[in-house]
């Protein structure tokens, strides 16, 4: 009996608290139809929106892919003094506010920043523009792919590395060739976490851009300008649309190794 | 010294190639998007010189915006706690019909934007809400107010907890519970002495990243918080209104308290970790 009230408890606090918000972002999206939420997306400042958010995330996932790979691979395979501490670093942005994280580029880059007013009059605009947009989204993205990468080549150890090397193999042919190919799986679930977080940054972001509707304005931002102009319909077609990327980024970080369990299986 | 210089040159005597390429990049990468902007961050108030940033601490607004955050994020955490240990346990132990569903689920919070959570959780909690709207005529009300922040923080801080309690309690065996009923302890005996004292330490470290988390979340509590100065204002909202005054020295105050907040809320959480430990090992 008390485990059908443990049961019944239990799916009703995941229904309430957690499976409503998706429930109600649907619903305030398709309120009047589907045809204003197609439309509402159609919007020129919506498509504007769109493209920064995919232009942004895939500039962070490269810098963050390149640089996490050669960071895991520095931080794994050799023992060296700093290195505890560099770990720790790459792992920073993580406890660090999103607002907080926009902040700093504008103490860099803004117009009382520290070298903002001089690379403005060179015609180099950062803080309130796109570039700036792209500095916070790198920093706050940062950590995902290294700390993903990093328990898995630590568990590899050295010697197939070793191996390749005495047989004439050189640094881009054995990380290419022998360290990649055994790590695959963290490093695209690396990769879809970043992709995932950078789609959906709004704090960081929103301190950097200025907020300048077909401009500078992603997809977190657009959709926080159309709810505060009352425009729900169209803030929640985007919140789906954007939810919905990112979701299905998380969820298909699964996949690999669900057809690893499946040839598993068949083996 | 020099000893370690060299060996921080050579890779610590790995022969394997590409170590300073490899290394020279990192420091690279990390040296521009993390070193320079966080020294930009602990350099730049004392800038304007000693008593600007005096007269940035000398603000009743920002500590009425820090300790709301500190109060809601801790309360948020709290709360965790129990639901946190309920779902965990529900998950490993409980056979749960559903339960890669649910498993599926408890990740939802954090897959999700936090501008989607903040829109979605305003509007759910709001006056004509799903969940607002019965709640307001039992005289609830939950929206635009502190108990709209802490309600955001416990949905975005749920699956810190479960995930750190999770694990642990797989590999906690079922047999201890059935000795401790067999030596005749009572069920709360069992609940307090058997189940939850293993789980100590990952209630903690949940608690703990739930908190940090939760002092300087921003877009998921903005929409539902109501931002009044001194009463609903959080520090992170509080950065941004500084920073659309061109306030500098005010915002980079903030800042530099609410890193400290959060990270502070992590060693503590390590350290007490650690004793539990300590304990457990004398036990």
């Amino acid at each position: 009996m008390s485990r059908y009230a443990l049961w019944a408890v239990t799916w009703a606090l995941i229904v309430l608290v957690l499976l409503m918000s998706p429930a109600v972002v649907v619903a305030e999206a398709l309120k009047t139809g589907l045809q204003p939420a197609l439309a509402s997306l159609s919007d020129p400042d919506a498509q504007a929106a769109i493209w920064l958010t995919l232009e942004v995330t895939a500039v962070s996932v490269l810098v963050n892919t390149l640089f996490g790979i050669l960071a895991a691979w520095v931080l794994t395979k050799y023992r060296f003094p700093g290195r505890s501490a560099l770990l720790v670093l790459v792992e920073l942005p993580l406890s660090i506010s999103p607002v907080v994280s926009g902040l700093v580029w504008l103490l860099l880059f803004g117009a009382q920043g520290w070298w903002g007013s001089v690379l403005e009059q060179a015609g180099i605009h950062i803080a309130f523009a796109v570039p700036g947009i792209m500095l916070a989204t790198i920093f706050v993205t940062l950590p995902y792919v290294v700390r993903t990468l990093v328990p898995l080549m630590e568990q590899q150890g050295r010697d197939a590395e070793e191996a390749a090397m005495l047989a004439g193999a050189g640094f881009w042919n054995i990380l290419w060739r022998v360290t990649l190919p055994g790590a695959r799986v963290a490093l695209f679930s690396g990769i879809l976490l970043t992709t995932a977080r950078a789609m959906g940054e709004f704090g960081a972001v929103s301190v950097v851009s200025g907020h300048i509707p077909g401009m500078t304005e992603t997809m977190p931002l657009h959709i926080e300008s159309l709810y505060n102009g009352y425009q729900t319909v169209a803030a929640f077609s985007m919140a789906a649309l954007l939810a919905g990327m990112a979701m299905m980024a998380v969820l298909l970080r699964s996949v690999p190794e669900r057809l690893a369990r499946r040839k598993e299986a068949q083996a | 010294m020099k000893q370690a210089v060299l060996s921080f040159l050579r890779g610590g005597g790995s022969a394997l190639p590409g170590y300073r390429l490899a290394l020279a990049a990192t420091l690279v990468w990390t040296g521009f998007f993390i070193l320079l902007p966080l020294s930009a961050l602990i350099i730049r108030p004392w800038q304007d010189g000693v008593g600007a940033m005096v007269a940035a601490l000398h603000d009743a607004r920002m500590f009425a915006a820090l300790w709301t955050s500190f109060s809601c994020a801790f309360l948020a955490a709290l709360l965790n706690i129990p639901l946190g240990l309920l779902l965990a346990w529900t998950l490993v132990r409980g056979d749960l019909p559903g339960r890669r569903v649910a498993d599926a689920v408890i990740d939802l919070p954090l897959a999700l934007p936090t501008a989607v959570s903040g829109i979605t959780l305003a509007t759910l909690y709001g006056p004509q809400g799903w969940l607002g709207a019965p709640l307001a005529k039992l005289g609830l009300v939950l929206a635009y107010s502190r108990t709209g922040i802490v309600l955001a923080l416990m949905f975005v801080g749920l699956p810190f907890v479960v995930r750190t309690v999770e694990p642990v309690l797989k590999n906690l065996p079922r047999d201890m519970e059935e000795a401790a009923v067999l030596l005749g302890a009572r069920p709360w005996q069992v609940v307090t002495r058997v189940i939850i004292a293993p789980l100590l330490p990952a209630l903690l470290t949940g608690f703990g990243l739930a908190l940090a988390r939760g002092v300087g979340e921003y877009g998921s509590v903005i929409f539902i918080a109501g931002n009044q100065p001194f009463k609903s204002e959080i520090a992170p909202l509080l950065i941004v209104v500084r920073l659309q005054e061109f306030d500098y020295a005010g915002a980079t105050a903030i800042a530099l308290i609410l890193l400290l907040m959060s990270l502070l809320a992590l060693v503590l959480v390590s350290l007490v970790r650690w004793r539990l430990s300590v304990w457990g090992e004398q036990a």
